[in-house]
């Protein structure tokens, strides 16, 4: 079937001397099959495919959507400036139309990582969507995005860091959290007062295949954001769903995840997980990029593929349709929660407590937000972590109004620092970042 | 004493070179319609009764690979295609005679379908029925494990036909190049058969028996002989030819930019450290892209009697030729009159350029002298912008480690070797560049220099895995096992063997065989959280480069 064929930029990365620790799984071997999947399928040669080297992300890209403990220096190695920089050169190449869409294949990850971090979680120890996320509002202005996390585990960390803004429509897709890393991601996890339904979640029981991916898709992702009219789509393409992977349960195949793609037809992808590098990479990133390429991908599978032994059952089934009616119930009443969620109260307050899987660090965190018909509301944090560290933050949102912002200028300025070891304000609207 | 002979499209030049030192030049035009008639031409110029016994080594250029791509006069071919899953094969830019087989291997070489042999049996009639006699075979991941294209050879194989295998011809990934490689090699192998054996009748001729090498796309040489094994590799000899001269004339060290401004294009090569820039991949040759090794040049459509004319107030220069300049009775204006009105060069009728660029001075409001003078500063422009491309594309490759983003080599040129006719323009660009210029002497014979002095290249792929225990180079058809204590450096001493007796093969003296390993690396292979093995990839090649000074005058001592 002819497709439209899709200017598509390539940023390849696989950090071929970088790794957690030799026998990790997000370690130097990871890409190395999927690079001579690519390569020899020669998809670098088709003029609509252009590859490019990644740039490297500055401290000032990471201060924009973190507060790293006690900084961005001493949280990141060359490893995370440069997976970063990959999603950021992404970003540049479509918002400048040089291409019509971008797929940054690069290492490691970032989907864990949360507002504050103290360390690395779940392989992650910066977020690189949300890096590149505030890069786009930064230098292009662009209001409206929304995330689609199709990883096989909860994307948490891109949660964390827009649970209060209602302009990033963050929608996670994942194995259930009651089976699998990292426990959480409940369709009652809606987003902040000011910006529920912003924040979307759909588990999937264990042994989903293809079909109830695609259920999902047709029937609770692309009505949502069919409604949320985001300006860019950004796909966190984890790929740890495959049937073959070795630390998840789900059955997903590389016709799935292409089939996906093209249906979601996303302008920026990010590699997030997948760790089944030799049986499933090579397939699904071949797959993902002869879609958003718009090329016919109908003949890539893996070579042990067999879609009978990996159908769902029924039951599944009925368990999907069932979680796709009660998410789209949730969606469809979002506007009146918010009353009924805040009361009278000035101030929303959550109480985290937060493992650090990768640093082994547990922190425990009190999250403050104002109630805010106007903007996503000033936040404040106080975080302590077992490694004796603890600080205060006060987070100015994208689009903040001016009462918000007179707030959490004397949030800040009132602040006595001595109890913290370190106050920071992150204003992201004006890209002030200051600490004390 | 070596006899280089260049046959380029207008001349086929020759020189007799010793001890590095120019003995005698000529120049010929060439016959297209009898190569081997301009090839004794210049030969018998240059050699005599006395200095035959003198010469030890003929090397030549060859456009007969490329030409006969070019103007498509090559033989009919049968494709054998073992693809497997992936890429849809439609999309892929494929001639009539396909055959898709069944067989394929997957990434790490491990068979997931085997070849059927009735199929094969079927395939091979229906090709005997169409009377077709060059064949080529490719499998996916081939390179990871040649057994496959190796069993359909022989189920295929007659006294008749000819077999081109993929893995033979390199060792890099790329399915599709390695088709488009595999089907030219296969479709030239006729034209260039009845060439070496001309060579050979020429030989004969001026009744020496001495080695011949020909000048293949990377700059290197190999035995004629030896040649006709992988006649492929021999496109794109007469580019490599130039960009060898600049090396024979020029004798740099450093990074530097070389430019052949001719009539109608100008080529731009680059150089690291004094040896010439691979193309990354492969050449391309007549819209098809291929794994051959071969020099980085880019082609742009500006010369010395591009068309100079004015589009909406604005100098516009090329891309298309209409004959030579005014000056010498052509029918535009070029940038050559430009040159020949400001003085910059000598010859031809300076009124005869003057007048052509006068309407074009008319409609810039310019006198004749500042329209020549803006034309020459344009094609300088022009020409260094280009430069300027190219070096920001080489420096921007992307590369796979943090090692090679943060530390990898930026080429900055320090020189600019400039040749052809028009190469008195290259002040205006070497002063655009930043850098200092050099016309090297003897231009007007550099590539016939070059192709004299160019060294024997190889390059040879190293793939072991030690969880298969299994050790792969593609190039020569090699599958050996290895003990599970196999390392890196087992590897590359591995690598280093085999191609120093590759290239002592190809003709290569020892003294020429310097070998720099491009590329090791080693993984850890884990499953289930087990290390199961190691996978390690060597690369080791004999870069282009001159022979040495001290081969040569050993073989006179």
């Amino acid at each position: 079937m002819p497709k439209t064929l899709k200017k598509t930029g390539l940023i390849f990365f696989p950090a071929f001397d970088w790794a957690i620790s030799p026998n990790h799984p997000e370690r130097e071997e990871r890409l190395l099959y999927t690079q001579d999947q690519v390569f020899e399928e020669g998809l670098l040669d088709f003029p609509n495919i252009v590859e490019y080297k990644p740039d490297i992300a500055t401290y000032d890209d990471i201060n924009r959507c973190h507060i790293c403990v006690p900084n961005a220096q001493n949280l990141t190695t060359n490893s995370h400036l440069i997976s970063a920089g990959g999603t950021i050169t992404a970003a540049k190449k479509v918002l400048s139309k040089e291409v019509d869409n971008a797929f940054a294949l690069v290492r490691p990850p970032g989907h864990h990582s949360m507002l504050v971090a103290h360390g690395a979680r779940g392989f992650c120890n910066i977020n690189i969507e949300a890096v590149m996320i505030e890069y786009i509002r930064h230098q292009f202005g662009v209001k409206r995005i929304a995330v689609v996390d199709t990883d096989c585990h909860h994307g948490d960390g891109t949660q964390d860091i827009y649970w209060n803004d209602p302009d990033v429509l963050c929608i996670s897709i994942h194995q259930d959290g009651r089976t699998l890393y990292p426990g959480t991601g409940f369709p009652d996890d809606f987003g902040g007062p000011n910006a529920l339904g912003a924040t979307i979640n759909v588990p999937l029981p264990p042994r989903t295949s293809d079909e109830g991916f695609l259920f999902v898709l047709d029937n609770v992702i692309l009505p949502i954001l069919e409604e949320f009219k985001p300006e860019i789509i950004i796909n966190s393409a984890g790929q740890d769903n495959h049937y073959s992977d070795p630390i998840t349960n789900m059955s997903f195949s590389a016709q799935g995840y292409a089939l996906l793609n093209e249906k979601l037809a996303p302008d920026i992808a990010v590699l997030e997980g997948g760790y089944s590098i030799e049986k499933a990479l090579p397939y699904v990133n071949v797959g993902i990029i002869l879609a958003m390429a718009g090329l016919d991908f109908s003949q890539v599978r893996e070579p042990d593929y067999d879609a009978q032994r990996i159908r769902q059952s029924p039951e599944i089934t009925r368990l999907i349709e069932a979680e796709a009616r009660n998410v789209m119930t949730l969606w469809k009443k979002k506007k009146n929660l918010k009353k009924q969620i805040t009361g009278s109260a000035a101030y929303i307050r959550r109480e985290k407590n937060i493992y650090y899987d990768t640093d082994n660090i547990w922190e425990k965190q009190t999250e403050t937000v104002r109630v805010c018909d106007q903007c996503g509301g000033v936040v404040t944090i106080d975080s302590a972590a077992d490694t004796g560290k603890r600080i205060y933050a006060v987070i100015l949102p994208n689009r903040c109004c001016p009462e918000c912002r007179v707030s959490g200028e004397n949030f800040f300025n009132r602040m006595n620092s001595s109890q913290y070891h370190h106050v920071y304000f992150q204003d992201r609207q004006k890209d002030v970042f200051i600490v004390k | 004493m070596i006899l280089g002979i260049d046959v380029g499209g207008t001349h086929t030049d020759a020189v007799l070179v010793r001890n590095f030192q120019l003995v005698r030049k000529a120049k010929v035009l060439t016959n297209p319609a009898n190569i081997m008639a301009s090839l004794l031409e210049a030969a018998q110029h240059l050699i005599s009764e006395d200095n035959m016994k003198d010469i030890n080594r003929i090397v030549l250029s060859t456009t007969i690979s490329t030409n006969a791509i070019v103007q498509d006069k090559i033989s009919h071919v049968a494709m054998v295609l073992l693809s497997g899953p992936g890429l849809s094969p439609e999309t892929l830019d494929l001639g009539q005679d396909v055959y898709f087989a069944r067989g394929y291997v997957n990434h790490r070489g491990v068979p997931v379908k085997n070849v059927n042999s009735r199929q094969i049996a079927e395939i091979s009639d229906d090709i005997a029925q169409k009377q077709i006699h060059n064949i080529g075979i490719v499998g996916k991941f081939s390179s990871r494990n040649p057994q496959q294209e190796i069993d359909t050879a022989e189920l295929l194989q007659d006294h008749s036909r000819h077999i081109s295998l993929g893995h033979t011809l390199s060792g890099q990934l790329n399915f599709p190049r390695r088709i488009a490689t595999t089907y030219l090699n296969a479709a030239i192998h006729d034209i260039y058969q009845r060439f070496v054996r001309d060579v050979q009748k020429f030989i004969e001729k001026i009744g020496v028996e001495i080695p011949v090498y020909i000048l293949k796309a990377d700059g290197g040489t190999i035995l004629i002989g030896k040649s006709m094994e992988c006649p492929v590799q021999t496109i794109h000899s007469g580019p490599a030819a130039g960009i060898m001269g600049v090396l024979a004339t020029a004798r740099m060290k450093e990074d530097a930019v070389a430019l052949d401004i001719g009539g109608t294009t100008t080529d731009i090569s680059v150089f690291a450290d004094g040896v010439p820039l691979l193309e990354p991949s492969g050449v391309a040759i007549n819209g098809r892209k291929t794994l051959i090794r071969g020099l980085y040049t880019k082609s742009i459509g500006l010369g010395g009697d591009s068309v100079v004319k004015i589009e909406n107030d604005r100098l516009i220069i090329g891309p298309q030729r209409e004959g030579s300049a005014a000056a010498l009775g052509g029918p535009f204006p070029t940038p050559t009159d430009a040159m020949i009105v400001e003085g910059i060069v000598d010859f031809g009728n300076r009124q005869k350029a003057r007048d052509a660029i006068a309407p074009l001075a008319r409609k810039l409001h310019l006198n004749v002298q500042e329209a020549a003078a803006a034309i020459v500063k344009k094609m300088a422009s022009l020409i260094s912008d280009h430069v300027r491309q190219i070096l920001a594309e080489v420096n921007n490759k992307p590369v796979y480690t943090i090692h090679e983003l943060l530390e990898g080599k930026i080429i900055q040129p320090k020189m600019l070797y400039v040749a052809g006719g028009p190469a008195a323009i290259a002040p205006f660009i070497a002063q655009n560049l930043g850098y200092p210029y050099s016309i090297p002497e003897h231009s007007e014979v550099s590539n016939a220099l070059g192709v004299a002095l160019a060294r024997t290249t190889a390059e040879v792929t190293i793939l072991a895995d030690t969880e298969k225990r299994e050790l792969i180079i593609s190039e020569e058809g090699r599958v050996q096992s290895i003990p599970r204590s196999f390392a890196l450096a087992d590897a590359v001493e591995i690598g280093k063997t085999t191609l120093r007796e590759k290239a002592a093969g190809m003709g290569a003296r020892p003294e020429d065989i310097v070998m720099e390993v491009t590329e090791s690396q080693e993984f850890n292979m884990v499953r289930d959280f087990y290390t199961t093995g190691k996978n390690i990839r060597v690369k080791v090649q004999i870069k282009p480069g001159l022979i040495s000074a001290g081969a040569e005058r050993v073989n006179h001592a």
